[in-house]
C-alpha cells in the first residue's frame, strides 16, 4: 500500500525531472520558460510534502514569480523580430570544444552525487529534534539574522554589486 | 464497506469548496452587471434592463452567447501557450481566494462533531500564498499578449508584465507592514487579532493603525487587476483591446471571469487585512459572514465608481507614481510601523 505521501511525492518528482528535461531538449525559449516555471512548481509541492510550506511560498514567490517574470521580459523583447537560429558552429564555449567540457563536468557531477549518496546511507536522514520547527517562519528569521548574519549581509552586498553593475552598463551610452 | 463512505467533516469540506467556487463564478456574473449599471448610472443611462429584472440576467445571456461562438485563433500563433494562457488566469483567480477566512468556526448546528472553520484551506502562511498566486497571476495575461502573435497583444503583455513587477514592490511592503502588526502570517488570526474595540465604539481595524497601508494596497490592488486607471494593458484606444485581442468566444470569457474573481480576492484580502474580516457587531456568530459579504461589496463598489470616474493614467505617470512615489512611501510606512511596535512594545 503506498501512501498518499509516498505517491505525492513521485507525482512532483516526475514533473520536476520532466519539466526540466524539457527545458534544455527543445527550441522554442518562451516554452523552456513555462517549463521551468512548472518544474519550480513541482519543487514548491516537494517543499510542501517536506513540510516546510514556507520554503514552498518562498520558492514561487521568488523563482516562479519574480525571477521567471524577468526572464520572460527579457526573452519577449529579443524575441519580438523572430531570430533565424543561431549556427551550431559558434565558437567559444558553445563550440564542440564547450560541449565536451559541459559533458565532462555533468559526468563528474553524477559521479560525485553518487558517491555522495551511497555514503550518506539511511541513517543520514534521522530525525532531527529540531526538524518540526523547519515551517516556523520566526525560527527561520532567527536563525537568519543571527547566527547566518554575516553570510545574510555578504548576499546583499554581492545583489547590490550586481545592480550597481547593470545601472553602469545601461547607462554607459550616454 | 464503512471505510468507503466519507465522514460528515469531509463532506461538510467538499461542499464548502463547492459553495465558495460557485459563489466567486456568481460574483463575477453580479459585477459585471453591477459594473454596467453603475457606469450606466453615472453617465446618465439605464444600463442593460431587457433580460431579468433590471437586467439581472444579462451576464448569464452573455456567457451564453458566448459559449455558441467559434473559437478563433491566428494562424501564427504558438498554440500551446495560446491555449493555456486563459486556464492560467483562471485558475491563479479562483486559488487565491481559497486561503481567505469568512467566517467563525461552525459545527453547521451540531451536525459535526468537530467545528470547521469557513475557509476552503487554513495555512499558516496564507498572506504569503495570497501574493504567490497573484505573482503567477501575471503569466496568464503576459503569455497571451506573446502567444496572439499580434503588435497591440504583445505591447499589452509587456506593459501587463511591467506594470505588476512595479506594483507588487509596494504590495509586498503593505502587506508585510500588516504581518507585523498582527505578528502572523494567517489570515485567520489577523482578523481576530482585530477583534475588540478601543473606547467602546471604534473597532480596532488595522486600517485605523495603517490608513497609508490600507492606500497603499488598495492602490497597488487596482494595479495588480489591471483596474481603471491602471488599465494599462487593454487600454483600447491605444491597443484595440491589449493582452486578449485576439482571443474570442469562452478563452475570452475565461479572461473577463479572471478579472472580476481577482478583483472580488483583492477586496477579500483587503477585508481580512484591514477592515476586520467578517467581525462585526449584533449578530450571532454563525451569520457573521454577511458582514464579510458586505465589506467586500462595499469595496467592490469603490472599484467600480473609480473606474467610471478616473481617466487613465499615462504610461510613464504610472512608472513614475509606482517607483518613484508608491515604493518609497511603503518603504516608510514600513519602517515607521517597525519603529513604533519595538517603541511601544
Amino acid at each position: 500500500m503506498v501512501s498518499m505521501d509516498t505517491l505525492a511525492f513521485y507525482v512532483f518528482a516526475a514533473i520536476a525531472v520532466i519539466a526540466s528535461l524539457g527545458v534544455i531538449g527543445q527550441g522554442n525559449p518562451m516554452h523552456s520558460i513555462m517549463l521551468l516555471i512548472g518544474s519550480f512548481g513541482a519543487l514548491a509541492g516537494l517543499y510542501i510534502l517536506l513540510d516546510a510550506p514556507f520554503t514552498a511560498v518562498t520558492q514561487i514567490i521568488v523563482y516562479a514569480g519574480a525571477i521567471m517574470v524577468l526572464f520572460l521580459f527579457v526573452v519577449m523583447l529579443l524575441n519580438v523580430p523572430r531570430e533565424e537560429p543561431a549556427p551550431v558552429t559558434a565558437g567559444g564555449l558553445l563550440g564542440p570544444a564547450g560541449f565536451k567540457l559541459g559533458a565532462g563536468l555533468s559526468v563528474l557531477l553524477a559521479i560525485e552525487v553518487i558517491w555522495g549518496l551511497s555514503r550518506l546511507g539511511i541513517a543520514g536522514f534521522a530525525q532531527d529534534a529540531d526538524a518540526a520547527t523547519v515551517s516556523s517562519v520566526a525560527r527561520i528569521g532567527n536563525e537568519l539574522f543571527t547566527q547566518h548574519a554575516f553570510a545574510f549581509e555578504a548576499t546583499s552586498i554581492l545583489i547590490l554589486v550586481a545592480m550597481v553593475g547593470a545601472v553602469v552598463l545601461a547607462r554607459r551610452e550616454h | 464497506m464503512a471505510a468507503l463512505i466519507p465522514s460528515p467533516t469531509i463532506i461538510a469540506h467538499l461542499g464548502l469548496i463547492f459553495i465558495v467556487f460557485n459563489m466567486l463564478v456568481m460574483s463575477a456574473a453580479f459585477m459585471v452587471w453591477l459594473e454596467r449599471k453603475v457606469c450606466a448610472w453615472i453617465q446618465d443611462r439605464s444600463g442593460p434592463n431587457r433580460v431579468g429584472f433590471e437586467g439581472a440576467l444579462q451576464p448569464f445571456a452573455d456567457v451564453f452567447k458566448l459559449m455558441f461562438k467559434e473559437d478563433l485563433r491566428p494562424k501564427a500563433a504558438d498554440a500551446a501557450l495560446f491555449a493555456i494562457a486563459p486556464i492560467i488566469s483562471t485558475i491563479t483567480a479562483f486559488a487565491a481566494f481559497s486561503v481567505v477566512p469568512f467566517g467563525t468556526e461552525t459545527t453547521l448546528f451540531g451536525l459535526l462533531k468537530e467545528p470547521i472553520p469557513l475557509e476552503v484551506t487554513d495555512v499558516n502562511v496564507a498572506v504569503l500564498v495570497v501574493f504567490a498566486i497573484a505573482s503567477m497571476g501575471v503569466y496568464g495575461i503576459v503569455l497571451a499578449g506573446w502567444a496572439s502573435n499580434s503588435k497591440y497583444s504583445l505591447l499589452g503583455g509587456l506593459r501587463s508584465a511591467a506594470q505588476m513587477i512595479s506594483y507588487e514592490l509596494s504590495y509586498g511592503m503593505a502587506l508585510a507592514a500588516v504581518i507585523m502588526l498582527a505578528g502572523s502570517l494567517s489570515l485567520r488570526e489577523i482578523v481576530m487579532n482585530q477583534s475588540g474595540y478601543w473606547w467602546g465604539f471604534i473597532p480596532k481595524w488595522y486600517v485605523f493603525l495603517q490608513p497609508l497601508g490600507f492606500f497603499i494596497f488598495m492602490t497597488a490592488g487596482v494595479a495588480e487587476t489591471n483596474r481603471a486607471p491602471f488599465d494599462f494593458p487593454e487600454a483600447e484606444q491605444e491597443l484595440v483591446a491589449g493582452y486578449h485581442t485576439e482571443y474570442s468566444a469562452m478563452a475570452f470569457a475565461l479572461f473577463f471571469l479572471a478579472e472580476y474573481v481577482n478583483m472580488v480576492t483583492v477586496a477579500a484580502v483587503a477585508t481580512s487585512l484591514y477592515l476586520g474580516g467578517w467581525l462585526g457587531p449584533f449578530l450571532p456568530s454563525w451569520l457573521q459572514w454577511v458582514y464579510f459579504l458586505i465589506k467586500v461589496f462595499l469595496i467592490l463598489f469603490f472599484y467600480v465608481w473609480m473606474r467610471w470616474t478616473l481617466p487613465r493614467y499615462r504610461y510613464d505617470q504610472l512608472m513614475q507614481f509606482g517607483w518613484k512615489w508608491l515604493l518609497p512611501v511603503s518603504v516608510l510606512n514600513f519602517l515607521a510601523t517597525a519603529a513604533l511596535i519595538l517603541w511601544i512594545g
